[in-house]
């Protein structure tokens, strides 16, 4: 699977006809569009509400939030894609016409050039989701649209000039991953993925409100980078929890689910079906007990202790069945 | 940019941030642009504690608009110092609830207004943010990163 990241930083990457061919592709649109449905459905927003999307593109995700009636903040690297999403943006009263009329099929009429549809040879980090099933099938008619998203050019590695507690929730479909390639033309410093993970997750955390959500879907490379991803989030104060779609086949989507004022995250998932919790704690816990130093006064203690000190050249007792056992009662 | 967005923006250069000047950023050379939106009464009700009243204020001084914005934050009506207020004061400030008409205004002044084309400058490193089409560009040139 070839990966875009590994080509072009990402403002470069998606010039004009990148862009276009990502937003007019059936494909990804339907993958795009099943990918925030259940980020939504993880955020559990109940009333309308102030959402930052971060990484949002061409707005195929603000898109549904607007449907949803939320209202949001979008913001891109590449300027060729806000390009297109305000040319969708404009034309969108008629849209939304066109999906009223006939909206099981939706995601296929809102473009009028959908010529690029069967291009199945598109390198795209897309690639390995050929079977996606079409979630699109809810009622996108009833309800109230919310307005447009307001857009803004911004690299997510420099940091969110957002001021605290300013969001109720923030979702990201398919963007960290290039966070991760430090190769990118406004980073002439060549921060390290971490740092630029880290200014990127600090930031997110102060612009959510408490108890404030956010829902991030990303393509790791490895497992490494989606350790480090996770572990960036974790350090930033928000209770992280990663959920995983289709895991196993080539069709696994990594969902991290970080609440502000951490707490238990395992809440979000409760409720839903075929979702299994398997709790990072308890299993690092478990594996506690094995590993690191033995308990003191053990007699595994005991003898790393004469080991070490054989190894200082000391005089040492020979080790025999009577080592580190106590002694019996007296009498 | 929607005027709901740009109070919540701030300057986004690191030394920036422990400065207050560096809050609300001030328009420079503004276009705006009336663009009607679905009005979402909740949507706005629920905003409306997290507005900054005051840098809401300095926005429209700057933008001429102050008639379109209440003198206070209507939410708060909505408030009673928990200590002092009788039962029955409480009991009116739950059922003031803020009025349609109210929360439409609102609704035109932050999510139809927008800034199409204009700046956006820090108070306190003077850095200028350009707005084009609606869209800030909040690059930082690399000796602010």
């Amino acid at each position: 699977m070839s990966r875009p990241e590994d080509l072009l930083p990402p403002d470069l990457f998606y010039n004009d006809t990148e862009s276009a061919k990502y937003t007019t592709s059936s494909r990804i649109r339907q993958i795009q569009a099943s990918m925030t449905h259940r980020a939504l459905e993880l955020l559990d927003l109940r009333q309308p509400a102030f959402v930052l999307d971060c990484g949002c593109g061409s707005g195929l995700s603000g898109e549904i939030l607007s449907q949803q009636g939320h209202t949001w903040v979008g913001m891109d690297i590449s300027p060729s894609m806000l390009d297109i999403a305000l040319q969708r943006q404009q034309t969108r009263p008629e849209q939304t016409m066109r999906t009223r009329n006939g909206h099981t099929n939706g995601n296929h009429e809102l473009n009028g050039s959908d010529e690029l549809d069967d291009n199945e040879d598109e390198d795209d980090d897309d690639d390995n989701d050929d079977d996606e099933e079409d979630q699109m099938e809810e009622d996108l008619t009833s309800s109230t649209l919310g307005p447009d998203g307001d857009l803004m050019l911004l690299d997510l590695g420099q940091g969110l000039p957002f001021r605290p507690g300013s969001f109720d929730a923030a979702i990201s479909i398919s963007a960290l991953q290039w966070l991760c390639n430090i190769e990118s033309t406004h980073n002439p410093t060549q921060q390290t993925a971490e740092s630029r993970l880290r200014r990127f997750f600090d930031t997110l955390y102060v612009a959510l409100k408490r108890g404030g959500k956010a829902v991030i879907q990303f393509y790791p490379r490895n497992e490494t980078q989606r350790k480090m991803i996770s572990s960036a989030a974790v350090r930033a104060g928000f209770g992280a929890g990663l959920l995983e779609d289709d895991g196993g086949t080539k069709n696994v989507k990594y969902y991290l689910v970080l609440s502000v004022g951490g707490g238990d995250i395992t809440g979000v998932v409760r409720g839903m079906d075929n979702v299994d919790v398997e709790d990072g704690r308890a299993i690092r816990e478990a594996r506690g007990g094995l590993k690191g130093t033995p308990k003191k006064g053990s007699k595994a203690w005991v003898m790393s202790k004469k080991e070490k000190m054989k190894a200082k050249g000391k005089v040492v007792k020979g080790d025999s069945k009577y080592t580190a056992r106590s002694r019996g009662p007296k009498f | 940019m929607k005027l709901l967005t740009v109070n919540f923006l701030t300057c986004a250069v690191k030394t920036c941030k422990t400065s207050s000047e560096s809050y609300p950023l001030h328009f420079r050379d503004a276009q705006l642009e009336q663009n009607p939106q679905t009005f979402n009464p909740l949507f706005i009700r629920n905003i409306l504690s997290r507005l900054d009243w005051s840098a809401l204020t300095t926005t429209a001084n700057e933008l001429g608009l102050t008639a379109m914005l209440p003198d206070h934050n209507p939410a708060d009506d909505m408030m009673v110092d928990s200590e002092g207020a009788t039962e029955e004061e409480k009991n009116r400030a739950k059922d003031n609830v803020i009025s349609e008409e109210v929360l439409k205004k609102l609704h035109t002044f932050l999510v139809d207004t927008a800034v199409i084309e204009g700046k956006l400058v820090c108070g306190n490193c003077g850095f200028e943010y350009p707005i084009k089409e609606g869209v800030g560009n909040f690059l930082l040139p690399p000796h602010l990163v």
